[in-house]
């Protein structure tokens, strides 16, 4: 938190914000002192609360046209695609804006997963945003059935049925679930409305994950803290403000290729036929954000095994920031470390990728490999190299990696006091 | 930056393989044509589509419903664009059910440009009955509906040909070299001169397939003209305002980038 304190002008905005001091927190965001040498990466945050909002608006105009009626929900799809004036650009915006969604908090998350951004002092940051990243895919999941097609259909049968697993109420759950005993018209009217509801909580904990945030400040790219405010930082507007506009820019730039130019290539044919209890399609495959865990699900031959993992590999990532307990924050400066993080980084793309792939033979096989490996990272690989990595000296402040930056920050910094001693 | 090197190659790999994969899945490597409304700036052939639905009229419509359509749709800026009075007339040719009337019976009527395309079935199991028990899909988005997309459709139109000898085929079951088993229910529709265009066009079946896919591209996306024409010029603006953006920041960060 900024430590000045915040005097309106006016008389009239001295009244307000004695009463409510909604000036002072503008001048707090503002003024907020950003470490100077955030990279792109960090432009994520600004992205994801552009995903956000416009998942809401567009959402908000296509559910005053979208009937939750399991005899009607395709129908008023095709209404929105072809009658409403716009209504095709609402919709493909927030069909892709769902998958853009998911592709800028892969980022964000393996982000902070390079620098370190999970640890001491930002867990609580690291938890919210996890429980975000939690409610998005329940979002995008129930999001997913509404349109009422054969995926909608089969993938929301697929996925409740996953509760069935639970010993002795499994049944119970799955019925009270689907409000009947198959997935039907009170499960797609429960759905919508909690899909409605969903968002908004989102929004909740986005405001507390941007609290959270602004108490100990931003991680960096360096990963050590920095004194607020001091040559290290910025303030936020207009510095990173406009910074985050030109990368908002780019990531529109890729968003709008996708919806005006190919539109349906994020998504799977088969749900532009209509659902049909009697005909199961040929593989059933969730949106391409699910498929990791899909994998992970599918590779374990029993069905609570497989859900129980599932789970698991979300629960590690929560508790992460105690799995990794080297005081070290950013991979630039821990040279294993940055190994396996990429060694991760392939193999949650290989688990997305066999997540896609008929659950047998060489699949299931290099599924369940890369499964194992996922969970070896975290529960074995991390707190081992905690003790036994040796990293890399952290330089004194960031003004002189920002110049050079990258992995060869520390190189600049030796090669800096060399010349000094000379 | 070995190691770079190093992950880039491995992600190469995986993206080939990933390629190569998708190129296995398929059942028969589709026939492509360069249709004139892919690309950025795709648009589609005018009299293609007036011959495309020429030939979904006299030929897929006795079986096929396109329940999401209207006939109005038909003069719709850029579809078929057929004329207010050519519409009327298409419109007027078919029979509707509507009611009921004040004295509360049904009745038909001829067809205005708001109704919807007549179904050629009272309903999905006749259509399924009447068809050895395989119901022809609706055609209103059956081109998003299939992997492949446009160039699928063609495929199975031009894939009928005779079943290799040691092929099972049960009665009312005929081969088709694209379709998923090479079994299809429905008969070759399409043979040469099966229909005579009324803009004199040749009615070869390639002819057929291509416009009545055009019409049935059309048909799942009618907003593809102005989408694409859209997204043009939103790109423009978002570059343009993206170079903008670029020399302000580089301006605004030149005071901080100078403090060193």
């Amino acid at each position: 938190m900024s430590e000045h304190e915040y005097t309106p002008k006016s008389k009239a905005g001295k009244w307000f914000n004695d009463r409510l001091p909604l000036l002072s927190l503008g001048a707090h965001l503002t003024d907020y002192p950003t470490p100077k040498n955030l990279n792109y990466w960090w432009t994520f945050g600004g992205i994801l609360t552009f995903c956000l909002i416009t998942q809401i608006v567009t959402g908000i105009v296509l559910a005053m046209h979208y009937v939750a009626h399991a005899d009607l929900a395709f129908e008023s799809v095709e209404k929105i695609m072809r009658d409403v004036n716009y209504g095709w650009l609402i919709r493909y915006i927030h069909s892709n804006g769902a998958s853009m969604f998911f592709l800028a908090v892969y980022i964000h998350i393996f982000r902070s997963l390079f620098y370190g951004s999970y640890k001491s002092p930002r867990e609580l940051i690291w938890i919210i945003g996890m429980l975000i990243y939690i409610l998005m895919m329940a979002a995008a999941f129930m999001g997913y059935v509404l349109p009422w097609g054969q995926m909608s259909f089969w993938g929301a049968t697929v996925i409740t049925n996953l509760f069935s697993a639970i010993p002795l109420v499994g049944e119970s759950v799955v019925t009270w679930l689907w409000g009947g005993y198959s997935v039907d018209n009170p499960t797609l009217t429960r759905f919508f409305s909690l899909h409605y509801l969903i968002p908004f909580l989102i929004l909740g904990l986005v405001v507390m994950h941007i609290w959270a945030l602004h108490i100990p400040g931003n991680n960096n790219p360096v990963g050590i803290d920095v004194k607020k405010p001091s040559k290290d930082t910025v303030p936020f507007h207009p510095y990173i403000t406009i910074k985050d506009i030109f990368a908002l820019l780019m990531f529109m730039i890729i968003f709008a290729g996708f919806v005006f130019f190919t539109p349906n290539v994020l998504g799977h044919s088969d749900n532009y036929i209509p659902a049909n209890p009697l005909v199961t399609p040929a593989h059933i495959v969730p949106e391409w954000y699910l498929l990791p865990f899909y994998a992970i699900l599918r590779s374990v031959p029993d069905k609570l095994g497989g859900v129980l993992l599932m789970f698991g590999a979300l629960f590690v990532l929560i508790i992460l920031p105690w799995l990794d307990t080297s005081k070290v924050r950013s991979a630039i400066f821990r040279p294993m470390y940055r190994q396996f993080f990429w060694i991760l980084v392939i193999d949650v793309l290989a688990l997305g990728y066999l997540g896609a792939m008929p659950a047998e033979g060489i699949y299931l096989f290099l599924a369940r490999i890369a499964t194992t490996y996922y969970f070896l990272h975290f529960i074995v690989i991390l707190p081992a190299l905690s003790f036994f990595e040796k990293t890399d000296p952290l330089p004194a402040n960031i003004s002189e990696p920002v110049l050079t930056g990258g992995f060869s920050g520390a190189m600049a910094k030796t090669d800096k006091i060399i010349n000094e001693q000379k | 930056m070995n190691k770079n090197k190093i992950f880039r190659l491995i992600t190469a790999t995986f993206l080939v393989i990933l390629f190569c994969e998708k190129a296995n899945s398929a059942n028969k490597e589709l026939l492509k044509v360069d249709w004139s409304f892919t690309g950025l700036t795709g648009k589609f052939d005018r009299s293609s589509l007036q011959r495309g639905y020429q030939v979904y009229k006299e030929v897929c419509s006795s079986c096929h419903s396109m329940k999401y359509l209207s006939y109005r749709n038909l003069g719709q800026k850029g579809g078929p664009e057929f004329s207010l009075e050519e519409v009327k007339a298409i419109a007027a040719s078919y029979e509707v059910d509507d009611g009921p009337n004040s004295q509360g019976e049904m009745f038909s009527r001829p067809g205005r440009p708001s109704d919807h395309f007549k179904n050629p079935y009272p309903n999905d199991n006749a259509a399924t009955a009447a068809n050895g028990g395989a119901y022809p899909p609706d055609m209103s988005v059956l081109v998003k509906a299939r992997p492949g997309g446009a160039n699928y459709i063609y495929s199975i139109l031009m894939g009928y040909e005779e079943k290799p000898v040691d092929f099972n085929l049960e009665e009312g079951v005929y081969y088709n070299k694209y379709m998923d088993g090479n079994k299809i229910k429905m008969m070759s529709p399409l043979s040469d001169e099966l229909i005579e265009y009324s803009d004199g066009t040749k009615a070869t079946v390639d002819q057929m397939a291509k416009d009545v896919t055009t019409f049935l591209t059309w048909a799942a996306e009618p907003h593809l003209e102005a989408r694409h024409k859209t997204g043009t010029k939103v790109m423009i603006y978002l570059i343009i305002l993206a170079t903008l953006v670029y020399f302000s920041m580089k301006k605004l960060w030149s005071r901080i980038d100078a403090e060193k």
